[in-house]
């Protein structure tokens, strides 16, 4: 986890929301992945104290834990800004040019893929390796919104859209 | 997607089923028309929900009219939600049942015509109509099926994805649903199910196509009390969407064989490990679970036979490695997605260590229409070692992108122009990458490969899961090789040696080579690097890791020769390697001025614009943006963007891709 990153405390909803998710496995190991992949969804990063609790609830070591959260490329490890982009980085993406647009992403937002979030706490950019719309490619999505053929001329127009609406 | 309210009827007998998919085929026939939404990934990127809603309440709103014409809705007329109808590239589309008219690009303003004119007075909206090569003044094509890349399928394991609703029972059924289930549980032995299904010839569509009667086989000679059955839906290959199409659209079917297997190989568990990218495929799934269970068709003592069998979905975390069989069954109990060495082979000690069958969900597919239509009818088509068909994603720079199935054997050729429509923009052919990242690259001259099993696997590359990604001469071959590789080192999963560290060396030399700063000494150890990971590697993906290496330098060597010897990238794609020059044709615009996020370009209105080559970060905006395509991409001392490398830069340069 990057330094500059300050943890949050998990709000009351969050909690709320952890006692559901605890309620519908049952309490074993063979939950951990499902439980997590509940997490991720519905607090959409996987917070320290959450991933405490999982370890208490399920009785499954908090470094067997800590290794399949980190294993796994669904799970994020630090809080995400509101919108998340991602760029499909599938083949068919690759050789419709999409090497292009991460680099260009990160030095528009100001982010690095995988990591943190703009400054403005708007954006956090995620590389994917297909959404299966590959006749769309290069394909950017911004939470549910999918942009088709995305060259590098487009971006500024993209992200002047999703920081308005 | 439309939820027709569930039936609640318990089936206790097959005769009651039967007499049930009796009257539903019975309804089936009585309707006039249908209308079909693709609800594929493609289209619903492009809006395809949204279309269908609309739809839904201008029909609604024109009831009356369409009963008047015999259309009464539900009964005569139903308007429908379907999984993917294959031909992306066109999406969203729609399109009609019996007639086949078949509307592409389909927006929400057009849904109140499509209801007005084409439903209430039989008019055909032009401006909807399918354009050959997807080009205006393409021919007209008004019935998907005499568009050739619908016309030269045979679709199997696809019949009924983008046809049926996929979460209506009734309609699942209505098209010949569980008929295969009824035949195996009335009328064969288990052995006998699993003999049809070994004389049919299936192997598995996952990849290593290892015989599925074979593997049955095998479990039915393990005596132990319980086998599990597991459906493998952890599509991971990039390109592929196969698995997807299938599970989103005709779920019920994924079903249908499990539920033979399960009669087979007197397995009462089961799995379906579905990605967690593919929540509308565990949707689908879910719904279709859950209702089996509802009307007995999952549970104990199913249509009143001994038999009893009840299965659950399990998401997949989104690890590539995951898809391999071992790792998958590891991720299963919750653990990390390691592989085993596999002397002991799954059927005998896989899930829990206990015996466990695994399928692809592809090949799950198939055993019902085996079962229904019987073995010859898989075994006659397909060549020699692998029969019947196979479906395919068709991606990359192909102009009918989109998914497809046909008989084993086919060519490459006959797949990529004539199913495909050619190469985007009608550029040279240079490659098609097989197999995902375990496969390989094959050039041109391969083209006339016919496409099975054995036949890629000898020429370097793989069938692999079914990704089939075109590529032209704008695609860098050294580039691909290192994507992939960098792909892999991402989801290795760092169990072993030779995978991890031999992926992370071959991605710097790679880097060497595409950066100006390889010697030819780095393809000696590229080469040895590939070969232990070959020999030496504990599972599938690290064995077959270096495919799009080795492949690459086997037919490509001479791109490879070129970034050493001569710094130069003829695609124009590795960055280090090409700079951006305004050729004299620009007519001062003024917009890549602007759009230069660097300030790297200087400029007057109608003069000629010029890049400072020391500020260029090669971003690409201003080739992306100008209007008249006077960027040109030097390497190597010649624009690589121009077929003639820039020497008649007057000339109208062909439409970039």
């Amino acid at each position: 986890m990057s330094e500059t990153v300050s943890i949050p405390k998990l709000t009351k909803d969050d909690t709320k929301k952890l006692d559901g998710i605890f309620k519908r496995y049952p309490k074993n190991e063979a939950s951990l992945i499902m439980v997590l992949q509940d997490i991720q969804d519905e607090i959409h990063w996987l917070h320290p104290d959450a991933l405490d609790r999982t370890s208490e609830e399920l009785d499954v070591p908090r470094g067997r834990v800590e290794s399949v959260a980190t294993f796994y490329r669904a799970f994020a490890l630090e809080p995400r800004g509101k919108k998340l982009v991602k760029v499909c980085m599938g083949t068919a993406c690759h050789v419709r040019g999409a090497g292009m647009l991460v680099d260009e992403i990160e030095r528009q937002l100001g982010v690095t893929a995988g990591h943190g979030m703009s400054e403005d706490g708007l954006f956090s950019l995620e590389t994917v390796n297909c959404v299966g719309a590959c006749a769309m490619a290069p394909v950017v999505v911004v939470d549910d919104n999918y942009y088709a053929e995305v060259g590098t001329g487009k971006l500024e127009k993209i992200f002047k859209q999703e920081r308005k609406s | 997607m439309s939820a027709a309210k569930r039936k609640a009827k318990t089936f206790k007998k097959p005769d009651e089923l039967i007499a049930y998919a009796d009257e539903q085929m019975a309804a089936l026939g009585r309707r006039k028309m249908e209308l079909r939404v693709c609800a594929g990934p493609g289209c619903v990127a492009r809006g395809a929900n949204k279309i269908y809603d609309a739809l839904v309440r201008e029909i609604d709103a024109n009831k009356a009219a369409l009963k008047k014409k015999g259309l009464e809705v539900d009964t005569a007329f139903k308007a429908k939600c379907t999984g993917c109808h294959g031909l992306c590239q066109a999406g969203p589309v729609v399109s009609f049942e019996p007639s086949g008219l078949f509307y592409t690009r389909v927006q929400e303003k057009n849904v109140k015509g499509i209801v007005d004119k084409t439903l209430l007075e039989d008019e055909t909206i032009e401006s909807l109509l399918y354009h050959q090569g997807h080009e205006k003044g393409g021919d007209i094509v008004e019935h998907y099926n005499d568009i050739p890349f619908y016309s030269l399928q045979t679709r199997v394991a696809l019949q009924n994805v983008g046809v049926l609703d996929p979460v209506s029972f009734e309609d699942f059924i209505a098209h010949g649903g569980m008929r295969g289930f009824i035949k195996a549980l009335t009328q064969m032995t288990p052995d006998e199910v699993v003999e049809e299904v070994a004389e049919s010839g299936l192997r598995g569509r996952g990849g290593a196509g290892f015989p599925t009667g074979r593997k049955w086989k095998g479990a039915l000679r393990v005596k132990e009390d319980r086998v599990w059955l597991i459906c493998n839906g952890d599509e991971g290959d990039p390109g592929a969407f196969m698995d997807r199409a299938i599970m989103e659209g005709d779920p019920y079917a994924v079903l249908e064989g499990m539920l033979i297997a399960a009669y087979a190989l007197g397995a009462t568990d089961g799995f379906i490990y579905v990605r967690h990218e593919y929540p509308l495929a565990v949707k689908h799934l879910q719904y279709a679970i859950e209702h089996l269970r509802e009307i007995g068709l999952l549970g104990k003592n199913i249509l009143g036979r001994k038999m009893d069998f009840d299965l659950k979905i399990s998401r997949g975390g989104g690890a590539f490695v995951c898809g391999e069989s071992s790792a998958l069954m590891r991720s299963l109990e919750g653990k990390v997605g390691e592989p085993r060495a596999k002397y002991v082979r799954s059927v005998e000690k896989g899930y829990r260590d206990e015996p466990t069958v695994l399928n692809n969900a592809e090949t799950f597919v198939c055993v019902p229409r085996i079962l229904d239509k019987g073995a010859h009818f898989f075994a006659s088509m397909g060549s020699e070692t692998s029969k019947g068909t196979k479906a395919f994603s068709l991606v990359g720079k192909v102009k009918n992108t989109g998914l497809i199935e046909v008989p084993m054997g086919r060519t490459l050729r006959e797949i990529i122009y004539d199913i495909g429509g050619g190469i985007m923009g009608d550029r040279p052919f240079k490659a098609v990458q097989t197999g995902g990242p375990s496969g390989g690259c094959l050039p041109a001259d391969k083209l006339d490969l016919p496409v099975d099993f054995d036949t890629l696997s000898r020429a370097g590359a793989m069938m692999g899961s079914g990704g089939m990604i075109v590529m032209d001469d704008q695609t860098c071959m050294v580039d691909v090789a290192k994507y992939f590789v960098k792909f892999l080192i991402g989801e290795s999963c760092g169990k072993c040696v030779p995978c991890r560290e031999g992926l992370r060396q071959v991605h710097t030399l790679l880097e060497k080579i595409t950066s100006g700063r390889g010697e030819l000494s780095d393809l000696e150890k590229i080469e040895k690097l590939c070969h232990t990971m070959e020999v030496a590697s504990l599972c599938a993906l690290g064995k077959s890791a270096p495919y799009p290496v080795t492949s690459t330098l086997q037919y490509f060597k001479e791109e490879y020769l070129e970034h050493i010897e001569e710094g130069k990238c003829r695609a124009g794609v590795c960055k280090d390697l090409i700079r951006y020059e305004i050729n004299k044709d620009c007519i001062g615009c003024l917009l890549c001025k602007k759009r230069c996020p660097v300030d790297a370009i200087e400029g007057e209105n109608k003069k000629l614009h010029v890049i400072d080559q020391d500020i260029c970060i090669q971003c690409g905006i201003c080739y992306d943006v100008c209007p008249v395509d006077t960027v040109d991409i030097i390497s190597g001392g010649v624009a690589v963007n121009r077929e003639d490398g820039g020497a008649k830069a007057k000339a109208k340069a062909p439409a970039k891709a």
